[in-house]
């Protein structure tokens, strides 16, 4: 090769996307990006919960959370409400004009202050289009994630709906970013391993529908540590299985199960949340607040919940470089969940669908029909969420002191409330 | 006749807009600890849907429940396509959950639910009104509708 042939060889610089160039960038200023989970049909409301956002002190992105009517596809519901003044447990995006959602945006979006939409639907197409026309960017959602736990689309069918909903994405948005909702499954409960697999192989799907700027979620689960490894394992394997250029970073969420009721319970939890963002490397946050536990958080609670989080993340410690990481065979079952997946061929989503078909891939406790349900978990003496039993699933059961072979209404409730306990209890 | 004695065929549904597991994951294993059999629908059942597994199964009660915030709108439209089936008219529903977004009961919105046609109405939580409701003799006139006020003013 000549020098002067040289200049084309430089590879054009990644467009990232605004979203993604916004936390690339509060991360490199060592800040930890803050996000609600907010969102109200009321405009006004919806518009004051942005500019608070926007104005509080952390260093924050917008959200519009959809309502469930909208999620579901039913707009003539979401429009009755809307017509009658009835509540709705989010912002209606497709009811709305594009123009009002413009409007609504309208001096509060800007390079300073990205905002993503969060829905939670299996035919995303509504939703994607509505967005895009009202020029917002960035959202989240997953043929799995957003099929499985929550809803009764068959998974054949959402595979195919997020493959179009990602090329949609691609085609009527410059630089669009797209989060992946894998690190939730049910909010609580499931082992990490499978979490992180999930999360991985999405933000994988992804970028094979023409998304080059992702993130992958995990949600905190029940214990710090485990939770670390979690994080830590996801980044290896996203650093392997991520095609090269892929912008790509971290969302941890503030624990999704059933949150602590007194208000110390809540910000300790919160806070803890927000340490193991910045310990682990995740870039961004997603906060709960003390009124979780009972209904929808107001905008107020919302702004405290992101100063919370910011202040705790501020005052937290980076491990020294070379600190060993945890290890207790995250990252090995994660790594086999991923490659029994990619092995089974080319069409990632035929390959998750298959994956689910033989059980490969079983989230505990989920009704979907297309689930095998055959896999089970529990939180043993230390606190740890292991594996009682594993199913058809490429990695060992994990029969330690605690495995239960069936759990009674008591104990599942025990588990589900066993971290708002210890946080409320201390 | 004790409820709790004999084994029912109970139905367990989300309302039409949720989609939330856990709740219905507890209620199966709660309710097939009282001897019942369970047919569990899953989250987000559509109207329609939920009236055909009626009509199918023939469950002896069917017990909704709902987090969401969406629960006294959705309820209010399911039991009133129920109700007009006149083959469900006397089927036992019950619905419970956090019913509303604001996290405070709304005692009119729980009336205007059991006047359009459910059975009982049970608060986020009020697991004893429930079980309460299951192992209670049947038949008595009003009993339903007495635990359910009961529970209404206690939450």
């Amino acid at each position: 090769m000549t020098a002067a042939a040289a200049p084309t060889a430089v590879r054009a610089p990644v467009l990232r996307s605004p979203f993604g160039r916004f936390v690339a960038e509060s991360a490199a200023a060592g800040r930890l990006v803050v996000q609600p989970r907010m969102g109200f049909a009321d405009l006004p409301r919806m518009r004051l919960g942005l500019e608070r956002t926007k104005s509080a002190a952390a260093t924050t992105v917008g959200t519009l959370t959809i309502d469930s009517y909208t999620r579901l596809g039913d707009h003539a519901a979401a429009r009755r409400a809307l017509d009658e003044g009835a509540g709705l447990n989010g912002y209606p995006i497709v009811s709305h004009s594009r123009a009002t959602t413009r409007a609504l945006l309208d001096g509060v979006r800007d390079a300073s202050f990205p905002v993503q939409v969060r829905h939670g639907s299996s035919r995303p197409h509504h939703i994607i289009r509505a967005l895009a026309g009202a020029g917002i960017d960035a959202t989240e959602g997953g043929p799995v994630s957003y099929c499985l736990p929550y809803g009764r689309t068959p998974l054949r069918d959402s595979v195919r709906n997020w493959a179009r909903a990602c090329e949609l994405l691609a085609d009527t948005v410059p630089a669009p970013h797209l989060e992946s909702f894998g690190g939730c499954m049910l909010g609580q409960l499931c082992p990490p391993s499978l979490l992180v697999a999930i999360s991985l192989l999405e933000a994988v799907f992804f970028t094979r529908h023409g998304i080059g700027s992702v993130s992958m979620s995990y949600a905190q689960q029940a214990h710090p540590a485990q939770d670390e490894e979690a994080v830590l394992a996801l980044r290896r394997l996203a650093a392997e299985f991520l095609p090269a250029g892929t912008d790509w970073h971290i969302v941890l969420y503030t624990y999704m199960g059933v949150f602590p009721v007194t208000e110390h319970g809540a910000g300790r939890l919160l806070e803890e949340s927000a340490r193991l963002a910045v310990r682990s490397g995740a870039r961004r946050l997603i906060v709960k607040t003390a009124a979780e536990a009972h209904r929808i958080p107001t905008v107020e609670e919302n702004v405290r919940s992101l100063e919370a989080a910011a202040l705790a993340a501020a005052g937290a410690t980076v491990p020294p470089a070379g600190t060993p990481a945890p290890e207790s065979g995250i990252h090995a079952e994660a790594r086999a969940f991923v490659t029994a997946v990619l092995d089974l061929g080319d069409d990632l989503g035929r390959s998750l669908t298959a994956a689910f078909e033989r059980g490969h891939l079983d989230v505990p406790f989920c009704l979907h029909p297309d689930n095998a349900g055959r896999s089970r978990s529990f939180v043993d003496a230390e606190g740890l969420l292991r594996w009682s039993s594993v199913g058809s699933m490429p990695i060992r059961p994990d029969p330690g002191p605690g495995a239960r072979a069936a759990m009674t209404s008591d104990q599942l409730m025990s588990a589900l409330h066993g971290v708002a306990r210890r946080f409320d209890h201390p | 006749m004790v409820l709790s004695q004999c084994e029912l065929t109970v139905l367990v549904t989300s309302t039409r807009s949720d989609s939330h597991n856990w709740n219905l994951v507890f209620l199966q294993l709660l309710i097939e600890e009282l001897g019942h059999r369970v047919i569990g629908l899953g989250p987000c059942v559509p109207d329609d849907l939920l009236i055909e597994e009626c009509r199918a199964s023939r469950p002896d009660l069917v017990v909704m429940s709902s987090v969401n915030g969406h629960g006294y709108r959705d309820g209010l439209g399911a039991i009133t396509r129920l109700r007009r089936e006149p083959s469900l008219a006397e089927l036992p529903v019950v619905i419970g959950g956090k019913l509303g977004v604001t996290g405070a009961p709304d005692t009119d919105a729980a009336l205007g639910l059991l006047d359009a046609g459910f059975t009982a109405v049970f608060d986020d939580g009020n697991v004893a009104a429930f079980r309460e409701f299951l192992t209670l003799p049947a038949g008595r006139p009003g009993r339903e509708r007495d635990i359910a006020r009961r529970n209404r003013v206690t939450a």
